[in-house]
């Protein structure tokens, strides 16, 4: 448990949401809050429907039910470029880092929706193009710096180890300067150190740039430490929603993870 | 020894942004165009002119342009001919019906020509993707040509669709000598190289990029999908349909719709996959190895004819090229997917340690 | 109504002449994940091998025993030089490579036998069938109706070997994931030299019946961009589809040949497949028989 900060008003809500494909059902009537400033926890079983969740937030699916309010608006569905318009940034579980490019350029990516010179320009490059370039330049170097991969700016991302791609992709989503942060698994496949540098950082970003984040996680050690709410889900549907202490110690969220019959 | 990076420290992000941050590839560059501009012209003759230098400029412009949609942005094309046959058509009806407009204004247009003509048989790439979307290019490739040729308007009602390119007049003086089209070809091609370059070193070619390696995450992030592939198709078919315009005003002189065919359409296609997906260079030195390999290969066989007195039929020549070029094109893919491109730049990490073996 | 019914048996009957060109692509695109491009070029080798032996007074049988014996032999011989080296690499390469493989074929194929063009005779004469002529005044021909009964048995025989027999799952794996087949244990060299030698096949028969409607020429290689919109409509992995797809094809084609061309000018072939098949994407992006691709984030 974290000692107590400056956690504000909810900034996300989900309710009710339900999503299904075709016959399989994914989420059953979700309900939740995220407040601001705050690490809200994900977790359960595999196939819970946890990245479902995630990209239901994002954009990415459409639930069939259920509205999304963020930041006090409310709707059904919104398409993952307004989500990202509206500064909500995500990782993926798989890692979604653009291949061809090189780190420098993929973390570039994540400033897109703060530049604006047309294409024109850009095809002139000095002038407002350049100045734009060399601005976000500046903001992507502090991020740079912040997740400490200042000597692999410009290696291909293909060619970097899985530990450090993750890194890459939290800086991608970091540099859009969002205020809802999605992680999925930002820590699978680790070893224990490179856990211990990941869980550092994500609370570097929630004590330093106030972002709130979720965060879809299984080791029990990481949520307990850094989260301040756990939200559990099992097959689709929420069994429990609390702080670590109490969703340790819920009979329903034993039972899930032993595996007892349905 | 002569290649070190040793001493050339950048200061600024500016300076770390530079196409060229090694100094001795600026000078080389700087060689590299004062040659092209000042010495060639002094020295080449009309055969080199208008056989070799020209063309190739001119299928480099469509390289890159192809290259832009292909390489950078990942939307395979094969209707790169019909975009220069936009051009080259619109260029001679906009120089003839408004013969007040200087030629590179014709060009402009025609180039915007080809770019609305891209942006509508783009549309497709919104729901298709990978070979569907080819086969989307190769509709739009054949429906251009029979567009063409039937619509008489086209080609001002001359039979069989020929046009002839018109006099191409600058400020008062007349390029018609085969040193001034290479030239004036060289200076709209280098122009526009440059602006290609900015372009996808800036978001334009990120986002490209970005849409090329994983489409769902660049949506995620904020790029907009139907607005990039468009963008994408808008700017290619540009540069193709000025490509083409070039094609019919500086080097042809005559051409009909057939001079745009799907042959053409797969030669820039091995000049991006030799030269290098995604590269700018590439694009040049892919055109410069297909311009070059007829050529090479005829002087080969003449030679061969001198050492051992036989005579090589021009269909013979013609069918070992066909191979020879097959052959090439797979080989490159087996050993070097990436290009010469790729090619050129081991070349420099070697010449960095040369002489030393490391 | 009598002419348009000619028409459509027209069409449908040349349909079935490129479903014939189509069923190769579709055979190697579901063994191998590769897009042949080079399909229409192994049917003009094979069409001109023949035909150059039959002339030099090969006996028929004979010089379709040793042209199979050929394309097999071609068939491993890619395999081995070409898609052997290109394991694992993005389908992207492998249809360029493809492409040069056209190249390859077309410069051998005239480099070995020459450029003239060869008329092919199979013993079928191209007339209409009497007595349905007299009855109805309907003009089929009795070589079409051959063509279509070939094709239609082919087509059977390969969608029994896919589905039913061990080999066929091998290919399906194969072409689904190249890696997990070599790591189940599934021997990808043979399995792919068994494809293409099939294609080859396939190829020849294809050869034979396009070379006796159309004389063997070098037109033949363009076959490849015939039946690329069959394919767009019958999905690249279905062999049902393929005739499907070539049933559709072919008759708008003819259709729109003789009803529309007229109109606009003519020559509408060269398009009007593509953007029939443009049209038919939009609304299903994965063919009539295709598979869904669904991407998983």
């Amino acid at each position: 448990m974290r000692p107590e900060r400056n956690i504000g008003a909810p900034i996300l809500l989900v309710n009710g949401v339900s999503l299904a494909f075709g016959g399989v059902r994914a989420l059953h009537e979700v309900s939740f809050d995220v407040r601001e400033h705050e690490v809200r926890a994900i977790i359960g079983p595999n196939g819970a429907g946890k990245s479902s969740l995630l990209n239901v937030i994002n954009g990415v699916y459409r639930p069939q039910q259920g509205t999304i309010t963020f930041k006090a608006k409310t709707r059904h569905d919104m398409d993952p470029h307004e989500a990202a318009a509206q500064g909500i940034a995500r990782t993926f579980q798989n890692i979604a880092l653009f291949r061809g490019m090189t780190v420098l350029d993929n973390i570039m990516t994540g400033r897109s929706l703060k530049m604006s010179a047309s294409f024109l320009a850009q095809a002139l490059w000095f002038g407002p193009a350049q100045r734009e370039e060399l601005e976000n330049r500046r903001k992507v170097e502090e991020v740079i710096d912040f997740l400490e991969i200042q000597h692999v700016r410009r290696v291909p991302v293909g060619r970097l180890p899985y530990g450090l791609q993750k890194r890459v992709e939290l800086a991608r989503a970091l540099a859009a300067e969002p205020d809802l942060l999605l992680l999925d698994e930002p820590m699978s496949g680790m070893n224990l150190e490179e856990k211990q540098d990941m869980c550092r950082f994500v609370l570097d970003v929630n004590d330093q740039y106030g972002t709130t984040i979720v965060l879809i996680e299984h080791d029990m050690g990481v949520v307990m430490d850094i989260s301040d709410r756990v939200l559990v889900l099992d097959y689709g549907r929420q069994i429990a929603d609390g702080t670590p202490d109490e969703v340790r110690c819920d009979q329903a969220v034993i039972d899930a993870y032993l595996g007892v019959a349905h | 020894m002569l290649y070190r990076e040793a001493g050339q420290f950048k200061s600024t992000y500016a300076e770390d942004q530079q196409i060229f941050p090694i100094r001795q590839d600026r000078i080389g560059v700087a060689i590299l165009l004062a040659l092209a501009f000042v010495m060639v012209p002094l020295v080449a003759n009309e055969y080199w002119f208008s056989a070799i230098l020209t063309p190739f400029l001119v299928l480099s412009l469509a390289t890159l342009g192809l290259n832009i949609l292909t390489g950078y942005a990942g939307q395979l094309s094969l209707g790169t001919g019909a975009f220069m046959a936009v051009g080259a058509f619109m260029a001679y009806n906009f120089a003839l019906r408004l013969p007040w407009m200087p030629v590179l204004g014709s060009f402009v247009l025609a180039g915007l020509c080809a770019a609305a003509v891209g942006i509508a048989f783009g549309l497709p790439s919104l729901r298709i993707k990978g070979f569907y979307l080819a086969v989307a290019t190769l509709a739009c490739q054949f429906f251009v040509l029979w567009a063409l040729q039937k619509i008489g308007w086209f080609s001002n009602h001359s039979a069989s669709g020929v046009i002839t390119a018109q006099r191409i007049e600058i400020l008062g003086y007349t390029v018609d000598s085969p040193a001034a089209k290479y030239l004036l070809t060289l200076a709209i091609v280098s122009v526009l190289a440059l602006a290609a370059k900015n372009l996808m070193r800036s978001e334009t070619g990120r986002s490209f990029m970005a849409v090329r390696d994983m489409d769902v995450a660049a949506s995620v992030i904020g790029i907009r999908i139907m607005h990039t592939k468009l963008l994408a198709f808008a700017i290619s078919s540009f540069y193709c349909g000025v490509a083409g315009a070039l094609y019919a005003f500086c080097y042809l002189g005559t051409v009909e719709p057939e001079a745009f065919d799907l042959d053409l359409s797969f030669r820039v296609l091995f000049m991006v996959i030799i030269g290098g997906v995604g590269s700018i260079l590439g694009s040049f030195l892919g055109a410069a190895f297909i311009t070059l390999l007829p050529i090479f290969l005829n002087l080969a066989s003449e030679a061969i004819a001198h050492a051992f007195d036989v005579q090589i039929s021009h269909a013979i020549q013609s069918n070992v090229e066909l191979i020879i070029f097959g052959g090439l094109i797979i080989f490159f893919l087996i050993v070097e997917p990436q290009g010469l491109a790729r090619l050129w730049q081991i070349g420099k990490e070697k010449l960095r340690l040369w002489p030393f073996p490391h | 109504m009598a002419f348009f019914i000619e028409v459509l048996a027209g069409g449908l009957l040349a349909g079935v002449m490129y479903s014939l060109v189509a069923l190769g692509f579709v055979l190697i695109y579901k063994a191998s994940g590769v897009f042949n491009f080079a399909q229409g070029a192994m049917v003009f080798f094979a069409a001109l091998t023949f035909v150059s032996l039959v002339e030099r007074g090969v006996d028929f049988w004979l010089a379709f025993l040793i042209t199979l014996a050929v394309m097999v032999g071609l068939g491993i011989a890619i395999e081995r030089v070409m898609l052997r080296p290109l394991v694992n690499q993005p389908p992207i390469t492998l249809f360029m490579a493809t492409i040069g493989l056209t190249f390859v074929l077309e410069g051998l194929s005239q480099l070995t036998w020459g450029s003239q063009p060869h008329g092919l005779e199979l013993g079928l004469p191209d007339v209409p069938f009497e007595w349905l002529a007299a009855k109805t005044n309907i003009n089929i021909s009795q070589f079409d109706l051959f063509a279509a009964l070939t094709a239609g048995v082919l087509v059977a025989a390969l969608a029994v070997f896919f589905q039913k027999t061990r080999i066929g799952r091998a290919l399906r794996a194969v072409a689904d994931d190249h890696q997990a087949a070599l790591a189940v244990g599934i021997p990808l060299q043979q399995i792919w030299a068994i494809v293409w030698a099939v294609a080859g096949f396939v190829a020849l028969v294809a050869g034979l019946m396009w070379g006796a409607r159309n004389g063997v020429q070098y037109a033949l290689t363009f076959l490849a961009l015939k039946a690329l919109p069959v394919l767009i409509l019958g999905g690249f992995e279905s062999v049902p589809g393929a005739i499907v797809g070539g049933l559709i094809i072919g008759a708008s084609e003819k259709l729109a040949e003789v009803y529309l061309g007229p109109h606009v000018g003519g020559g509408i072939e060269s398009w009007f497949p593509y953007v029939l098949a443009l049209a038919f994407l939009l609304v299903r992006p994965q063919g009539l028989f295709g598979e869904k691709i669904i991407e998983r984030v």
